[in-house]
């Protein structure tokens, strides 16, 4: 690792530990209600899932709106396991955190939705643009219309279930502190990703997949494994998504919520996974802060939406990623290292969540 | 006859009934994207729109002693003037600055702003909308059919054959091909591509208008929402025509129609209760997934190779 990427991990990190320390302090002293404490569990979701999205939409340039299928398997695989944790009396008791519960079933999740990613991946990325679009979809739908009719994921669950019901009783074991750091992981995952060989690849072929195919590139490997990477987080905000709010419904992994997601991928910035993380906390924030105009905001997203495909077509943040280094050293009046420099930090600052403190 | 002959006929003509109103959406699908090359989403929501047109003019239609159905002639004029604004306010200044992508997203905002916008005016909750025609039930024999089955089918298939010669024929319809055929070539050839592109855009609406009286004349409701799965289909049933044909938006109309029909009767009884008529959808899309991945460009379409 070079000097330089080491120090801005560094900053990354110390700037994350201030959040989370703020964090704690408002938590514990009871300054953040609970109603607070909901908004930001469900920014952390947002983030994690616009990132995932962002890998399909903006790195690899093809719209994907099965997102919010994905997230429905992780969630039902994660409030499935704990639900089974639960009657079997696997690592429930005194002294084993509801946390460990929490984590794996999590995992298993993201699991879950990346082998779905993979087995829908390799037939729907041969296809392109509008019909990637439109096959994604279809996945997407058919996931969800499946979850709906399986009688084990509806009602209690397992013998006592019933198709077509909301499946309840899920242990709300999601701890806003522990989905700040899974948040931190997950992002700081992807953004590693993207900066690795592989995401040099993925972005290769979405600038020109036939070129990138000349130059020997597998192009359906690395279509499919940028397909996977994000249905594995999309799982995995879903497995937090389940434990938080406590019941599932199929109905609300539609293509709507699907793309909602996209929605914040391309405000944020095609291409920008701290345009996504921005986007994400301001278009979940905003709609709560601004209550009583609820009934007009998908309007008004969808207006904002017009605008910005109009005036800048690759989302407000184009490719640009906001870095806390940078930022440091223009105030420090540092002069401004060369190109070179620059991008080698920019590769190497790992996360970005910094943004939420601004 | 035997009963399950019997209801073997009935279930074939609601396939048709149905898939005849995918059809006439199927062909704004098939319209567009022949000639710009993109899917308009919000061609769903145009159905939307002429529905609730058509149960706000229709009394007034009848309050002037006019029948009923008359009232399709404002909800199609209503629906044309939607997609050339939609067209002309958001299509064409992404169409000339961005790419394939920044179109599809606008789309896809385009219909989310209608089904708000809707949503705002109307309200969610269904209305009503009054009956449009009624249409005396058909005997023969033993089999019973609904006449406005008939009178549905017999509206989708005459639109159609309009359609075919419109664009057969006409001067506009030549040029609408032309277009769509090589953009560049029809503008050097003297067609003017920018009203080609609105008559377009008229001409799908004012089918989905049409779609939506069809639609409306069996479930009598409208709801912001009424044009999402529907437009969904439709376009499933595009693409499996082969996209950007017009023959093949028909074909794939009446296909996915008889498909969803036949499964909602028989595909409890095939799979042994495994698959039940709950999956209807996912057997739609189903079929879409099939058809992308053995042949993309549809059942009547070419494959096209690629231009490096």
């Amino acid at each position: 690792m070079k000097k330089s990427s080491i120090k801005s991990s560094l900053i990354n990190l110390v700037v994350l530990i201030i959040v989370f320390g703020i964090l704690i302090v408002l938590c514990e002293f009871d300054i953040l209600s609970n109603y607070i404490r909901g908004i930001l569990m469900v920014c952390c979701i947002s983030i994690i899932m616009a990132c995932s999205q962002n890998i399909t939409v903006g790195y690899l340039g093809q719209i994907a709106l099965g997102g919010a299928g994905f997230m429905g398997i992780g969630a039902y695989t994660a409030a499935i396991i704990t639900k089974a944790m639960a009657s079997a009396n696997i690592l429930v008791g005194e002294g084993v955190p509801d946390t460990l519960r929490f984590l794996i079933a999590i995992l298993a999740g993201g699991i879950l939705a990346a082998i779905f990613g993979v087995l829908v991946g390799i037939p729907a990325l041969r296809l392109r643009g509008d019909y990637l679009a439109i096959i994604t979809l279809g996945f997407g739908e058919i996931i969800r219309v499946v979850i709906q009719n399986l009688k084990f994921l509806g009602g209690k669950g397992f013998s006592e279930g019933s198709a077509g019901q909301a499946l309840v009783g899920i242990n709300r074991i999601s701890n806003l502190y522990v989905v700040f750091w899974v948040m931190v992981i997950c992002v700081a995952l992807m953004y590693t990703f993207i900066r690795s060989k592989y995401g040099r690849a993925i972005i290769a072929i979405r600038n020109d997949d036939i070129a990138a195919s000349a130059s020997g590139l597998n192009i359906t490997f690395y279509k499919v494994l940028a397909f996977t990477v994000s249905s594995f987080f999309a799982g995995v905000a879903g497995g937090i998504f389940a434990h938080y709010i406590g019941s599932l419904s199929a109905g609300s992994f539609g293509w709507l919520k699907s793309t909602e997601y996209v929605i914040m991928v391309v405000f944020g910035g095609m291409g920008s996974l701290t345009g996504s993380v921005i986007a994400a906390i301001v278009l979940t924030a905003l709609p709560e802060a601004l209550r009583e105009f609820s009934d007009y905001r998908m309007l008004a997203y969808s207006v904002a939406l017009i605008i910005v495909m109009i005036y800048r077509p690759t989302g407000l943040l184009g490719t640009y990623e906001v870095s806390v280094t940078r930022l440091i050293n223009k105030i420090l009046g540092k002069k401004e290292p060369s190109l070179h420099a620059i991008k080698a930090e920019v590769e190497a600052s790992g996360t970005k969540e910094e943004e939420v403190v601004k | 006859m035997s009963d399950q002959l019997v209801t073997f006929v009935l279930q074939i003509l609601n396939g048709l009934k149905i898939g005849s109103v995918y059809a006439l959406v199927a062909l704004g699908y098939t319209m567009v994207y022949g000639i710009i090359k993109l899917i308009n989403f919000a061609h769903g929501d145009f159905i939307m729109v002429g529905s609730y047109a058509l149960l706000y003019t229709m009394p007034i239609m009848v309050s002037m002693g006019m029948p009923a159905w008359m009232a399709v002639v404002i909800a199609i004029a209503i629906c044309a003037l939607v997609g050339i604004t939609v067209e002309k306010v958001a299509y064409k200044p992404v169409r000339k600055k961005g790419n394939n992508m920044s179109a599809l997203i606008t789309a896809i905002a385009m219909s989310l702003f209608l089904e708000n916008l809707a949503q705002t005016i109307f309200g969610a909750a269904p209305k009503p909308v009054g009956t449009i025609f009624s249409f005396p039930d058909m005997v023969f024999g033993e089999v019973k059919i609904n006449g406005n089955t008939i009178l549905t089918i017999i509206i989708g298939v005459s639109v159609m054959i309009a359609l075919q010669f419109f664009v057969k024929n006409t001067k506009l319809g030549k040029s609408m091909r032309a277009v769509s055929e090589d953009g560049q070539a029809a503008v050097l050839m003297g067609i003017n591509k920018n009203r080609t592109i609105t008559m377009t855009f008229a001409i799908g609406s004012g089918l989905a208008a049409v779609a939506s009286l069809m639609y409306c004349a069996s479930y009598p409701q409208a709801t912001p929402t009424i044009g999402a799965m529907l437009g969904l289909k439709a376009f499933v049933a595009a693409v499996l025509g082969g996209i950007g044909i017009i023959p093949g938006a028909m074909l794939g109309g009446i296909v996915i129609g008889l498909v969803e029909s036949l499964s909602k009767a028989y595909i409890g009884d095939l799979t042994g209760g495994v698959i039940t008529s709950a999956f209807s959808d996912a057997i739609v899309f189903g079929i879409l997934i099939i058809v992308l991945l053995v042949k993309p460009s549809g059942i009547l379409g070419k494959n096209v190779g690629e231009k490096v």
